[in-house]
């Protein structure tokens, strides 16, 4: 049984039609590598599975359980162990890391009242035994925006890994990270798998896709065109595959606009 | 376990302000001394900044979610007219109050629906409110004001606005009461934090489950209560009501928040500073005109203290940036 299973997805935005049909599997203890050029419907693709908003038709199964679509929000996805790294990083950059990283679950009392302690010291392990962040020299009270780039996506990426989700998406920021923030993410990959959760992984550096990913999902203008196990593919014909993908598309959008 | 030093530099904004209250204070016991080296000008800015300052912690959350409100000094009047009507009806005391408190949170609902439901910004739909209501309370009233003499000896008018050991005005301490727990509702509650982050950064609060609709609308109904409370307790306090009621409170309430410290570009607040503002905005009228200055004067030196306490705020915000 798959971990996640969505069937035949369509997504519109008014009239702009995202995702015509996407059928998306996610083994249990597998890193997918979902590719495709920018406007493919990746990231309307995991956002429908994150559950921030709902599919216009189809069907999703986690966990061999169908779920409705009405009811399927973003804590209804954590509570399935579902936990997503947007490419915009969700985060408040006026606020606090510990506010950051418990947002949407903070810990508190019966009446609501957050137990502050309990989420600054939580924070403050994480972010010096996981995240590694400049040997501990930042206050869990620092405000995000205080923090570098690989530092706040540490932020994002440390949620994922405090609520010990079973899938985790990370929808790689296209703004650049330095190398050794791209390693830390490459990481964090792997020692996902190791553990035996899953992972959907979205980049647009193959090379980095390549090296952590079990399978490749290939999108295109809203439907899956190619999916290939890392044995079928070497990186460079990955590489060749999408290069000839993007070619065609610039021929059709060419002939289109021409006649 | 990490160290929670008590760090003044977190503070400096509220330290600053204090200080400048020190300082026209001086300025005031100098050029009037008469004045204010008696206590009964204390007690009388006790008496008549709470209403300012309540309906101040309300727009203090609205700011904090990235919204504005212009329509509390309107439905200030309103709640008091429900309330002096429901108390003429039903002879209920208690009724008239629950009633003003409850009219006051269906405008705020209705201001939040509009906004969040609707999709019109906050300025515009409450900016219609404030005339509405206004309007409403004109109509409804014929424009006549209402006594409400009869409540003298009433518990309810000793625990809102009764006067403690004969002097010391209660709607000072409930002031003081909204603004301790609106402090912990906003810094260390749940809500609170829905509140912060979907004034910071909307798009991430939803992508993390908050239902910012949600929040924002609850946030108005917190307005529309607080202003409420504001009419109730005014027109007990003068045992009267009027339609014109909370005129000119819309500006100084926006002037005791901004020189409080809390920004136009939501996310940040500070439920200190707009306490602190509201008795420095408060203060001012009374010690111009006892210095001897017209009443001309007022405006421009609220302008002036405006002026420079966001100037000020803005560049201790950008310092803590670099």
């Amino acid at each position: 049984m798959p971990l996640v299973e969505m069937r035949d997805i369509h997504k519109y935005f008014g009239t702009v039609v995202a995702l015509r049909g996407v059928d998306f599997v996610v083994e249990e203890n597998e890193v997918v590598g979902l590719i495709g050029d920018n406007g493919a419907g990746k990231s309307t693709l995991i956002k429908i599975l994150s559950g921030v908003f709902p599919p216009t038709k189809g069907e999703i199964y986690i966990k061999g359980q169908r779920i409705d679509p009405r009811r399927y929000s973003v804590r209804e996805a954590h509570r399935l162990g579902i936990e997503t790294v947007f490419q915009e990083q969700a985060l408040g950059i006026k606020q606090s890391i510990w506010r950051n990283l418990f947002l949407g679950r903070e810990p508190a009392n019966a009446l609501g009242f957050l137990k502050v302690t309990q989420a600054r010291d939580e924070t403050y392990k994480l972010m010096r035994q996981v995240l590694r962040f400049r040997g501990g020299g930042v206050s869990p009270d620092a405000p995000v925006r205080t923090l570098s780039g690989g530092e706040r996506q540490g932020v994002a990426i440390g949620r994922a890994m405090y609520f010990e989700a079973d899938l985790v998406i990370l929808d790689e920021p296209t703004r650049a990270l330095s190398v050794q923030e791209v390693q830390k993410v490459l990481n964090f990959i792997r020692t996902l798998k190791d553990r035996g959760k899953s992972c959907v992984y979205i980049s647009h550096t193959i090379a980095n896709v390549y090296a952590v990913s079990d399978r490749f999902v290939i999108l295109d203008r809203g439907k899956v065109v190619g999916e290939y196990r890392r044995d079928e593919v070497s990186e460079p014909e990955l590489n060749e595959i999408l290069i000839e993908l993007h070619e065609s598309r610039a021929q059709e959008e060419f002939q289109e606009n021409s006649s | 376990m990490i160290k929670t030093s008590f760090d003044l530099r977190k503070y400096k904004m509220q330290i600053g302000l204090i200080l400048i209250i020190g300082l026209v204070i001086l300025l005031f016991i100098i050029t009037s001394p008469e004045v204010f080296l008696r206590p009964s000008i204390y007690l009388a800015y006790l008496t008549t900044i709470p209403f300012v300052g309540i309906m101040g912690l309300g727009l203090t959350f609205v700011l904090a979610s990235g919204e504005i409100d212009l329509s509390f000094a309107s439905v200030m009047a309103f709640a008091g007219y429900v309330c002096a009507v429901m108390v003429d009806l039903t002879g209920s005391v208690t009724v008239g109050i629950i009633g003003g408190l409850l009219s006051g949170a269906v405008i705020g609902a209705l201001n939040g629906l509009f906004i969040r439901k609707i999709g019109i910004p906050s300025i515009v739909v409450t900016l219609g409110m404030m005339f509405l209501i206004r309007g409403a309370v004109n109509l409804l009233s014929g424009g006549l004001g209402k006594s409400l003499t009869f409540l003298i000896g009433t518990p309810w008018h000793s625990i809102l606005v009764g006067k403690i050991g004969g002097r010391f005005p209660a709607h000072a301490l409930w002031f003081l009461a909204l603004a301790v727990v609106l402090w912990f509702v906003l810094f260390r509650h749940r809500f609170g934090n829905h509140v912060l982050f979907s004034g910071d950064n909307e798009g991430a609060a939803w992508m993390m489950g908050i239902n910012v609709d949600w929040v924002k609308i609850k946030v108005f109904i917190l307005m529309g209560i607080l202003a409420a409370f504001a009419g109730i307790i005014d027109s007990f306090r003068l045992l009267k009501w009027w339609p014109t009621m909370g005129e000119g409170f819309l500006l100084t309430t926006f002037a005791s928040v901004f020189v409080g410290g809390t920004s136009m570009f939501g996310g940040e607040a500070t439920i200190l500073g707009t306490f602190i503002g509201a008795y420095l905005i408060g203060s001012l009228e009374a010690g111009i005109v006892a210095a001897g200055l017209s009443g001309f004067w007022t405006r421009f030196i609220y302008g002036f203290l405006i002026l420079v306490a966001v100037t000020i705020h803005t560049i201790l915000r950008k310092g803590r940036e670099s």
